[in-house]
């Protein structure tokens, strides 16, 4: 069994046996998005607006709550000791672990996003930009939230801090994927933003791992 | 020639140093017993030479790319998990072949059934013994065990001296901690911190 397999299999395995851990983000998606539509009047365009704001934000609250327990687990039962001594990379046992945290929490995310932007009036033709940059946007807050998750797990509280410190380093994600999503509502190019999105993808799948898996033999010191 | 060479070594927790300018030297086929008061530094000298911990010093090990077994104070197990399905995960991120895990487990007399339970439901020696089965998976010269007699009743203890004692005579070598007398025949070289 190679280490990925191993990793992988384990993130989905520890997930099957804890469904309400992982059903709580995208079910906190869907809530917050649709009590933005149940808080509006009915049928107001300004919904439409403010969707892609609405949507960018819920699927970033949303991949905020499974984070914390990301390594904390793992340091508490001393697997994450186990992780350090083995012959496996620890930045690329991050890669996989982030990796996992994405296809539990963050594609479900993409994939609820076009039924719920239609019901806040987003546009059909604004529906593509929001998918593909939500694809491009979840496994940024996934890489940068484990990097954050590996900083905080040595401290004695830092699930909360967990969330002050990455709010401002994901930023960028929310411009741009809100951007790309109101490009396309004013008839405008959506190219730009995604192409950005892809940029701070492709940064975070090559750097933080490695900021992440120092991080976590900081926090062993 | 040594298995383990350490010296000097310098062992700190922080930002305070435990031990300054250690020396110790681990030959083949020996078991060496870490004594010493609460936090003089046994652990964190352990956790140093198995590469958890930066330490400053000159760390030789023979072979050179030579990885030693590790058994903390935490056994490294996922308590949602099932002995099995930990040990799968160990296997899987050392390259070892999974083979190996149920002739391990039925040495370390781990029933049948408490293989596929969750680890959350197993006695702490039911754990402790899972633990030790990592032990068996990858044959590793030498082991670096932090309490591992923690938790084992007489049935373990005694084990544990044989799976100890096969490993020493097959030219592997032991550093261990212990609070506790170390289980007969087990002869050991004390080095108290």
């Amino acid at each position: 069994m190679s280490a990925f397999v191993a990793i992988f299999a384990r993130e989905l395995k520890l997930a099957a046996r804890a469904r309400a851990e992982w059903l709580m983000p995208p079910l906190f998606f869907v809530i917050v998005v649709t009590l933005f539509g149940f808080g509006a009047r009915p049928n107001d365009p300004q919904l439409a607006a403010f969707a892609p704001a609405v949507l960018w934000v819920g699927a970033l609250l949303a991949a905020l709550l499974s984070l914390e327990r990301l390594y904390r687990a793992d340091q508490e039962d001393g697997t994450l000791e186990q992780l350090l001594v083995s012959g496996t990379s620890l930045s690329f046992a991050v890669f996989v672990k982030s990796l996992a945290h994405w296809l539990l929490s963050g594609l479900p995310i993409v994939l609820l996003a076009a039924p719920l932007a239609a019901m806040l009036g987003l546009p059909a033709a604004a529906l593509g930009p929001l998918v593909l940059g939500l694809a491009l946007g979840t496994p940024c807050l996934s890489f940068i939230g484990g990097f954050v998750a590996a900083l905080t797990v040595g401290l004695p509280r830092g699930g909360a801090l967990l969330p002050v410190l990455v709010l401002p380093l994901i930023v960028p994600v929310i411009i741009f994927g809100a951007g790309a999503v109101r490009a396309a509502q004013q008839g405008l190019d959506a190219g730009a933003p995604l192409y950005f999105l892809a940029a701070i993808l492709t940064l975070t799948l090559t750097v933080l791992p490695w900021l992440a898996a120092a991080a976590l033999r900081n926090a062993f010191e | 020639m040594p298995l383990l060479t350490a010296d000097p070594l310098t062992v700190t927790r922080g930002d305070r140093a435990l031990l300054r300018d250690f020396a110790l030297r681990l030959d083949a086929g020996e078991l060496v017993h870490l004594r010493g008061a609460n936090g003089v530094g046994k652990t964190s000298l352990l956790e140093t030479l198995a590469g958890l911990r930066r330490g400053a010093g000159t760390i030789v090990w023979q072979p050179a790319d030579a990885q030693p077994h590790w058994l903390g104070h935490r056994n490294g197990l996922n308590p949602q998990l099932s002995p099995l399905e930990n040990l799968r995960f160990w296997c899987g991120i050392n390259g070892a072949a999974t083979a190996a895990i149920a002739p391990a487990l039925e040495r370390l007399q781990l029933p049948p059934r408490a293989r596929l339970r969750a680890c959350r439901q197993l006695s702490a020696g039911q754990k402790r013994r899972t633990a030790l089965a990592r032990l068996l998976l990858q044959r590793r010269p030498v082991w670096l065990l932090d309490e591992p007699l923690d938790g084992l009743d007489a049935g373990g203890l005694a084990l544990f001296a044989q799976l100890a004692g096969a490993h020493l005579a097959q030219g592997g070598a032991i550093l261990m901690t212990s609070h506790q007398a170390l289980p007969a025949p087990l002869q050991a070289r004390e080095l108290v911190l």
